[in-house]
């Protein structure tokens, strides 16, 4: 417990104490924000959907969240680099306690830099509907931090080196955000992307978010979501733990 | 309290460790050398969990590693080659970090957090963040914390490497000191030849992945009809200069093997 606690608070001291790595992590979803946001707005207006900033501010929370909680991917593999993972390992704590300890912690920082956002996107003009929906909104954050923190663990794990880890952000965080519905509503899309959407587990937490704040009704439905994100979230955390447990340096 | 036998190393067709035997009784400080390359950091690797054997037998206190690595964890302290601090943490909370994956009891932390910094000359900068210090002062570092959890086995990775002539003692009279009074095993390495001579009990010699002698200074000094340990050691492992960087990560390992296939060729 004590182990856990020290890891989770290592992993925030050092969030707090890189304001390199605040700025860079939140100037994406902000540019997305007010760009998209502001840009196609009098579109979006003009075809009959309301206010665009409404419907995009959970989507780019969830992208700020899953970005987030892939960096801590990143941040296992800096740490085997730099040599500090060998001291964590050799220390009398079994790999699963850990790789809890940085779950969470990983995980934490993904929900900050989350609520980070959400306070720019109420800058930006969003409005919540709905004040009990934040509480949905943080379950949302809390499950979606916990399912790409355990992948990024899983990817990590298997990937040693920044360049080849490049490729899973590229190749597997790029389109799983694109394909989410979190820039476009996934109602009147083609099939072939609602398809794509029902496989992507980035979509139930952006279509959880955005019921759970703007307090309109969900595409796939909230309980669908809660139910996919929790199984896939405990699948990865297995995954994740599994790997984890396997590693040798 | 460190039992070897026929341990083996490969990866792929490159053989790290060529299966070497050897024993260290409790209390005894060992020295185990050998040139860059030699598969020293690779042997060390699997005492201490780290690595998994190809083959051979290992055990630590009665226990084999790659069976209980847990209980193999709580019985040694180690101070890596390469360093292994949390940079954005201070010089406190490094140790402090430490302390509680050890399971340090709290109410001896600040104590021995204390005297450690103290005798390794960081106290004045604990606050600091680790980053801020000199190489020096980050070995000094990874040093002093490898002692707080009292091990009954200490292993020491080439712990001198870019250290002043005055922390070397401070940390080979600290090491003799805890050996004599705790009777903590050492097994350490080192490119200092003297440093060896004055502190181990018996050294086993390692070149090419192979124990070439085993023994005190004397007795390899005697051997090889050298006059000091340093001649022993170039009688025994040759004069020629290793290509092997002292990096052993799988992936040198692997590029060093592809250069050395295309050298072949």
């Amino acid at each position: 417990m004590n182990v856990i606690y020290a890891l989770w608070l290592r992993q925030m001291k050092r969030f707090g104490r890189s304001r390199a790595r605040i700025i860079s992590t939140l100037g994406q979803p902000v540019l997305y924000l007010l760009a998209l946001g502001f840009g196609f707005g009098p579109i979006y207006q003009r075809a009959g959907q309301g206010n665009y900033i409404q419907f995009l501010a959970p989507g780019i929370i969830g992208m700020t969240i899953l970005a987030a909680s892939m960096l801590s991917g990143v941040e296992l593999i800096w740490d085997r680099q730099f040599g500090f993972f060998k001291e964590m390992l050799v220390a009398p704590v079994p790999r699963i306690t850990i790789m809890i300890g940085r779950t969470l912690g990983g995980a934490s920082v993904a929900i900050l830099q989350g609520l980070l956002v959400t306070v720019i996107s109420l800058l930006a003009g969003f409005r919540n509907a709905n004040p009990k929906g934040w509480l949905f909104a943080l379950v949302f954050m809390a499950l979606m931090a916990l399912t790409f923190t355990a992948f990024g663990t899983a990817a990590a794990s298997l990937i040693s080196d920044f360049q080849a880890f490049q490729l899973v952000g590229n190749f597997v965080i790029m389109p799983m955000f694109f394909l989410s519905g979190a820039l476009f509503p996934l109602k009147d899309a083609p099939r072939v992307l609602q398809i794509l959407a029902r496989l992507d587990p980035v979509s139930y937490g952006v279509d959880g978010l955005r019921a759970a704040l703007n307090g309109g009704g969900s595409h796939f439905g909230v309980a669908v979501d809660l139910g996919v994100l929790c199984v896939i979230a405990a699948g990865l955390l297995a995954l994740g733990a599994f790997l984890f447990s396997k590693i040798q340096i | 309290m460190i039992r070897v036998q026929n341990l083996i190393k490969r990866y792929g067709d490159f053989v790290a460790v060529q299966d070497i035997s050897f024993e260290v009784p409790e209390g005894e400080i060992f020295a185990f050398l050998g040139p860059n390359g030699a598969g020293k950091t690779t042997t060390i690797k699997m005492l201490t969990t780290l690595m998994k054997p190809t083959s051979g037998k290992v055990e630590l206190d009665g226990l084999d590693p790659s069976v209980e690595p847990n209980e193999v964890r709580k019985r040694f302290g180690i101070v890596f080659q390469d360093p292994s601090l949390d940079d954005q943490l201070t010089v406190i909370e490094n140790m402090d970090l430490h302390c509680v994956l050890y399971n340090v009891p709290r109410a001896l932390r600040a104590a021995r957090m204390e005297r450690l910094l103290t005798l390794f000359e960081l106290w004045d900068r604990r606050n600091d963040q680790s980053k801020l210090l000199s190489g020096g002062m980050k070995r000094r570092l990874e040093i002093a914390r490898g002692l707080l959890h009292t091990p009954k086995i200490v292993f020491l990775d080439e712990p001198t490497l870019g250290l002043d002539p005055q922390t070397r003692n401070a940390l080979w009279t600290h090491i003799q000191a805890l050996n004599r009074e705790e009777r903590v095993t050492v097994f350490l390495t080192t490119h200092y030849m003297e440093e060896a001579e004055r502190v181990a009990h018996r050294i086993a010699i390692i070149d090419h992945g192979k124990i070439v002698a085993q023994g005190t200074a004397q007795e390899l000094k005697t051997q090889t009809r050298a006059e000091s340990l340093e001649m022993a050691f170039l009688a025994l492992t040759g004069k020629s200069i290793r290509e092997e960087s002292a990096s052993s990560a799988p992936s040198t390992r692997r590029l060093q093997r592809l250069r050395r296939r295309g050298s072949r060729q």
